[in-house]
């Protein structure tokens, strides 16, 4: 089962984020647990200098702005 | 359990994109053209009398709506296909462990190109002070994203002239590269909270994203989807408190105010802007419509630049990593270089 952990501080963008997250393993049937991170020194731990980030099982795969739905894919799939 | 593979990306090819970026220019371009007459036309239709208040207030309000919002679609869509070449995390690499003079100029010059959005302020800050990014360097780029942006001076471009366009970029760029500069020769370090101080995380590695010219485009269409949806009635409304200027407030009594005459107006304007906040594109038609009515350049530009770069809402969020005199000096670094420039272009243009 796959982490999937949304970093940013409650912004409507990090929310959508989180949301297309959710949907997109429903979608392909893919069983997640999903964490929203929005304590700012956790986020910033991870070594990101934009938000939202996505971590899929603890790697950071994106850092700054709306994901395309397609990347969010291929992190759920394959990451 | 069916998993169905992601679906493949579909690029159309490079000329096809050009030619109907082509096509939508030429299109632009004839529908711009016809608003003056358009704006006129539906405020002869409509039950006001000849060449009254009201009628120029309309008037106002019907060719600057449209006006800014197409201007506003062109200029924010070039701009995100621009700055899908930029992204924080690279900008943040090209500007960790560089001095201060230098990295403040590098600094500001980057601020107007790395998409920046308030929401992202504190991750930015951390991230940049984290990754050994001097305190100094980090102030100018947070100064100038929100200030120097390409909202703002397209519309100035437009509205107002590329003469005042032009000298807002530059001063607000000296702005941002000055009162960083200050703030790094004040060694406030000691003045972040706790936290900000103990993070020390490797910057995330990350794959460089290669992009087609179709995403770069996508990218620009992205941008005037979130941005335009952002704005637009900030935009209604600031033209709506243009008209009514436009239309209503006496020329005279606004000189004596705002004219070159008042010293005192540019420190007010500025007390007025800073806990303002409207976006750019909302502040730009008043900006016109007073410089219209004979106030002083410098007076409304401070006014503009200190609503625009120092907020509220901006400064509330920044508390969380800034102790409380490190944001005074923020501010009062800040709003004192916006009153210098303001006296200065006072100066300069008569």
């Amino acid at each position: 089962m796959k982490n999937v952990k949304i970093l940013g501080s409650g912004c409507k963008r990090c929310m959508d984020t989180a949301e297309m997250a959710r949907s997109t393993a429903e979608r392909l049937g893919i069983t997640i647990t999903l964490e929203k991170v929005t304590d700012y020194a956790q986020i910033a731990s991870f070594g990101i200098a934009a938000t939202p980030g996505v971590v899929v099982d603890g790697k950071v795969v994106h850092a700054g702005g709306l994901p395309r739905v397609e990347d969010m894919e291929k992190w759920l799939v394959d990451a | 359990m069916s998993l169905s593979a992601p679906a493949p990306r579909r690029d159309l090819p490079s000329v096809l994109l050009l030619a109907g970026l082509v096509v939508a220019l030429v299109l632009w371009w004839l529908v711009y053209g016809q608003l003056q007459g358009a704006a006129r036309w539906l405020v002869a239709v409509l039950p006001v009398a000849n060449g009254s208040h009201m009628q120029e207030a309309l008037q106002f309000f019907f060719y600057d709506v449209p006006k800014v919002l197409m201007l506003l679609v062109l200029v924010v869509f070039a701009m995100g296909v621009v700055r899908s070449f930029f992204s924080p995390v690279k900008t943040r690499s090209l500007l960790s462990g560089r001095r201060e003079g230098l990295g403040n100029i590098l600094a500001a010059g980057l601020g107007v190109f790395t998409p920046f959005c308030s929401c992202s302020a504190v991750p930015l800050f951390v991230g940049f002070v984290s990754a050994g990014v001097p305190l100094g360097v980090t102030f100018s780029f947070l100064i100038a994203a929100p200030m120097v942006n390409e909202v703002a001076l397209g519309l100035l471009l437009v509205l107002v002239g590329w003469r005042v366009a032009l000298t807002y970029l530059a001063f607000g760029l000296a702005l941002a590269i000055v009162a960083g500069w200050i703030i790094g020769r004040l060694h406030l370090e000691h003045w972040l909270e706790d936290w900000v101080r103990q993070v020390r995380a490797a910057p995330a590695d990350l794959a460089p994203e290669e992009m087609t010219l179709h995403q770069r485009l996508q990218a620009g269409a992205t941008a005037v989807k979130d941005i335009v949806g952002r704005v637009w009635l900030w935009i209604i409304l600031g033209i709506a408190v243009g008209a009514l200027i436009h239309g209503f407030v006496p020329a005279d009594l606004l000189a004596a105010i705002l004219g070159r005459g008042a010293w005192w107006s540019v420190p007010v304007a500025v007390s007025l802007g800073v806990p303002m906040y409207s976006n750019a594109a909302g502040i730009i038609p008043v900006v016109e419509a007073l410089l219209g009515k004979g106030a002083a350049l410098g007076t409304v530009l401070a006014f503009m630049m200190s609503v625009i770069a120092l907020s509220l809402p901006e400064l509330i969020i920044l508390r969380k990593v800034l102790s409380l005199r490190l944001i005074a000096v923020f501010v009062g670094v800040v709003a004192s270089g916006i009153i210098a420039v303001g006296f200065l272009f006072n100066a300069l243009f008569t």
